[in-house]
């Protein structure tokens, strides 16, 4: 049926609860994306078999690709659901959550670890306060141009679900952690916190796990260079490790 | 004594307020309904004004301050929004020293652009992601003091409704866990909401679908009176989409994107017909009004559509791509046209809210100890906001409202430990028992269908064009919606991630709001900013400088007056044919 959009969602009533799938057959529109076409299940929830059923439950907020919400699983591929236009899809368009996070019901999965993980590396600078004290240090136009790149991680999880090193094994804090560990200590007044940021990164969890599947990259839905971050870091803490290793 | 202090919001105002609360010695719970970083804060795209003056145009403070005030058509009180054009350049430094990727100059300073009803370059941006990025800024501030246990988040929380005592104070919230349905009470001796504009009022806008104005519109009917509600902002540039319409940035005008509809076969630069002193960066109330006309009254829309053309493709591709890469991109995605070649097809959508819960110059709402900060108030943008704005009087909002919520609580004393007997648990039951009514609804009502309706209505009537006939017959329809609404079915009744019912409860406070918001507007008899009668063409100041106050009654909105301050600058006409002018320092 050319005027409807088939799609076959998989379902969790909560977090100890059985996944299963239903399928549904909502109306076709121009430029319908993936949020959208589970709003149309909102106003009329019943499934392909015509049964009535509860709305499916997703995380969106933005619907313009800033916001990070929406990330869920869309014909095997970790993306952005308002993003993901309906007529590039393969149907029927198959819905999942994220695997590497807690489910929480149906596409809503918990995701606050990413930023434990944040806590972890500590992804900020340390300033005395937060009133007048002047400008801050003069920065190149080409330095802001590549900290930007690495700035605008949103904190989806496209990244840490691709990788194949964030498993059940491993306690890998996953790519997004290390680019903005690599980001902070980029900054001339992150730079206090340099040796404490590479301790975590070379703590439990961090960049000795990445096996360079080089999956990350490619995930990212806003194409953040997250493999050169990783060889930076990397880089740093060996350095870090001498600087050590000669101190004592 | 607990010193302890609420945040409902996790946008700028939020959390700026809240690390001025932790700068104090202060602690903070900080509620928001999900990651702040997926707060609303996140997609403001242009940039933020100061009067930085890095380009030797004169600029000053006092220029943005006369600029902000004629913007609003002298709507505004005028002292607060003084003190935020003050504040702004401390406000752009102070992120500097955060780490905030402003673009550079080649020397390494602060770039600066211009964005509409402003001749100087006063702008400091991120790229097209300027509000994310200062949104990042905060939030990892907030996370450090979490770190260090000063902070407390509650993200995935949603706040349900005020704590009042006998005294009709503020004594901290009722809140619920999303993931959970969990309901529990939040005691403070303040409580600052920070939860943004209610723009889902009107459907399909350029806002979050977070940004129902719950929280205001419960606080309405609370109490707090609820100001100005019929300003609202129709931003002129929107991609109309099937389940949004997405924003296209002021600053794709502002770094030279021109505004064009074919006439007798050949390109008609309207706004730079009609306005030639601003062209196309006249404010944002005249450009959508501008593009209003041209495509309903004159037919001239793009293939006969209500869309005309925002044209860059005259521009050098590698600069937009340094200033503007994030909504080009944006646009190549959604539309699956490349602006770079092609001009984009823009239409006027709903975008912001200048008006909100009323406050004082500390921020309080009429309730003492509440306060409120960010768009989800009433206070700097009078009629009409200017491009730029938004990003500031959040973040200064909040940097008021933090330490002047902490100086109230060691005033009265009253604080999270000492709630009268029973007052929190009260409120928990209430609410309990509100949702568990919800839940036994099963009428042959869809909530989602009733709120389509309601944006339809409120979107063809209440926006860029009003009249008085069809603004009573939108009262009238969201009468018959508030009766219908009694007779939805949940369809769901899991108390984990039930989305359904937390908008079923969503959406009376929409209700509330848009009775406040259209009888407003049916009251006011004259044209100023954003708010437009034909029947009323003109700015009437013998009548109507003055600031709407709505009170929730049962029976509808209550309206009143209050005059507006205007301390500085003597009301003149506000047009844009001709440069503005500055009016005399002090």
């Amino acid at each position: 049926m050319a005027n409807q959009v088939l799609l076959k969602i998989r379902r969790q009533a909560g977090p100890s609860e059985l996944p299963y799938w239903e399928e549904f057959a909502v109306p076709h529109q121009p430029n319908l994306n993936v949020v959208a076409a589970l709003m149309e299940i909102q106003l009329n929830p019943v499934n392909a078999q015509g049964q009535r059923t509860s709305p499916v439950v997703w995380d969106c907020s933005c619907l313009e690709e800033v916001c990070g919400a929406c990330s869920m699983r869309i014909n095997g591929k970790a993306r952005q659901a308002c993003s993901a236009l309906v007529d590039q899809l393969t149907q029927p368009i198959v819905l999942e959550p994220l695997s590497k996070f807690p489910v929480v019901r149906d596409l809503m999965v918990d995701r606050q670890i990413l930023f434990e993980h944040l806590k972890r590396v500590k992804a900020w600078i340390e300033v005395d306060g937060y009133y007048d004290m002047g400008p801050g240090p003069r920065i190149q136009p080409k330095t802001q141009e590549w900290a930007y790149m690495f700035s605008r991680c949103m904190s989806c999880g496209c990244c840490t679900e691709s990788c194949p090193q964030v498993n059940s094994r491993t306690s890998f804090m996953g790519p997004a952690a290390m680019a903005q560990a690599y980001l902070f200590n980029s900054h001339p007044l992150g730079a206090s916190l340099v040796e404490e940021r590479l301790a975590a990164v070379m703590g439990e969890g961090g960049i000795a796990e990445c096996g360079k599947a080089q999956n990350c990259v490619r995930a990212c839905p806003k194409g953040i260079p997250l493999t050169d971050a990783l060889a930076e870091i990397s880089r740093d803490t060996i350095k870090q490790a001498l600087r050590v290793w000669r101190r004592s | 004594m607990n010193n302890r202090l609420v945040v409902v919001g996790g946008g700028l105002a939020g959390l700026m307020s809240c690390l001025k609360a932790v700068e104090a010695g202060w602690q903070v719970d900080v509620l928001a309904l999900g990651p702040c970083k997926r707060s609303h804060s996140a997609c403001a795209q242009g940039g933020i004004n100061a009067a930085l003056d890095t380009r030797g145009e004169g600029d000053s403070p006092w220029e943005h301050f006369d600029d902000t005030i004629y913007g609003g058509d002298f709507l505004a009180n005028q002292t607060p929004v003084k003190g935020m054009c003050e504040a702004a350049p401390k406000i752009i430094y102070l992120f500097d020293r955060l780490g905030m990727q402003f673009n550079r100059t080649p020397e390494g300073l602060i770039d600066l652009r211009q964005l509409g009803g402003v001749k100087h370059h006063r702008v400091a941006f991120s790229g097209s992601t300027t509000g994310q990025q200062l949104l990042y800024a905060l939030d990892e501030q907030v996370r450090r003091w979490e770190d260090q246990g000063k902070v407390r988040r509650f993200e995935g929380w949603e706040f349900l409704s005020a704590l009042l005592d006998d005294d009709g104070c503020c004594r901290g919230i009722t809140a619920q866990h999303l993931a959970s349905g969990e309901i529990r009470a939040f005691p403070a001796g303040a409580v600052i909401i920070a939860t943004g504009g209610p723009g889902i009022i009107f459907g399909k806008t350029t806002n979050s679908t977070i940004n129902t104005g719950y929280a205001a519109g419960t606080l309405y009917r609370q109490g707090v009176t609820y100001a100005n509600g019929e300003f609202i902002q129709i931003h002129p540039t929107a991609i109309p989409g099937a389940d949004k319409n997405r924003l296209m940035s002021e600053s794709v005008r502002g770094e030279g994107g021109r505004v064009w509809t074919y006439k007798d076969g050949k390109p008609w630069y309207f706004l730079e017909e009609w306005y030639p002193a601003y062209g196309n960066l006249v404010p944002r109330d005249v450009a959508t009004r501008a593009i209003f006309k041209v495509c309903v009254d004159m037919g001239l829309g793009v293939d006969g559509q209500n869309m005309v053309y925002l044209d860059l493709t005259h521009m050098d591709p590698q600069e937009f791509e340094r200033r503007l890469g994030g909504i080009i991109d944006i646009y190549h995605q959604f539309v699956g046209e490349d602006p770079r070649k092609v001009p984009m097809k823009i239409f006027p959508a709903v975008h912001y809210s200048m008006g909100g819960l009323w406050v004082d110059f500390d921020q309080m709402t009429n309730i003492p100890g509440l306060f409120a900060a960010g768009e989800c108030e009433y206070q700097y943008h009078g009629a009409n906001r200017l491009g730029g704005n938004g990003m500031l009087s959040a973040i200064y909002g909040g940097m008021v409202a933090g330490p002047k919520a902490v100086a109230y609580i060691q005033g009265t004393g009253k604080t999270g430990d000492n709630l009268p007997q029973g007052l929190a648990e009260g409120e928990i039951k209430r609410q309990q028992e509100f949702q568990a009514e919800l839940l036994k609804r099963d009428g042959r009502e869809n909530v989602y269908q009733l709120h389509r309706e309601m944006g339809q209505w409120m979107n063809d009537n209440v926006t860029v064009v009003r009249y008085n006939d069809r603004l009573l017959k939108t009262e009238e329809k969201l009468q018959e919606l508030a009766e219908r609404y009694q007779r939805i079915s949940i369809h769901d009744i899991s108390p984990i991630g039930n989305q359904t019912l937390a908008f079923a409860r969503q959406f009376g406070a929409m209700l509330d709001l848009a009775r406040a918001i259209t009888r407003g507007a049916y009251l006011r008899n004259e044209s100023r900013g954003a708010h437009y009668k034909p029947d009323f063409p003109e700015r009437d100041d013998a009548n109507w400088l003055k600031t709407t106050l709505a009170r929730y009654t049962p029976a509808g909105p209550e309206i009143s007056y209050e005059p507006v301050e205007l301390s500085y600058i003597k009301p003149r006409k506000r047009q844009y044919e001709t440069d503005k002018g500055v009016s005399k320092v002090g």
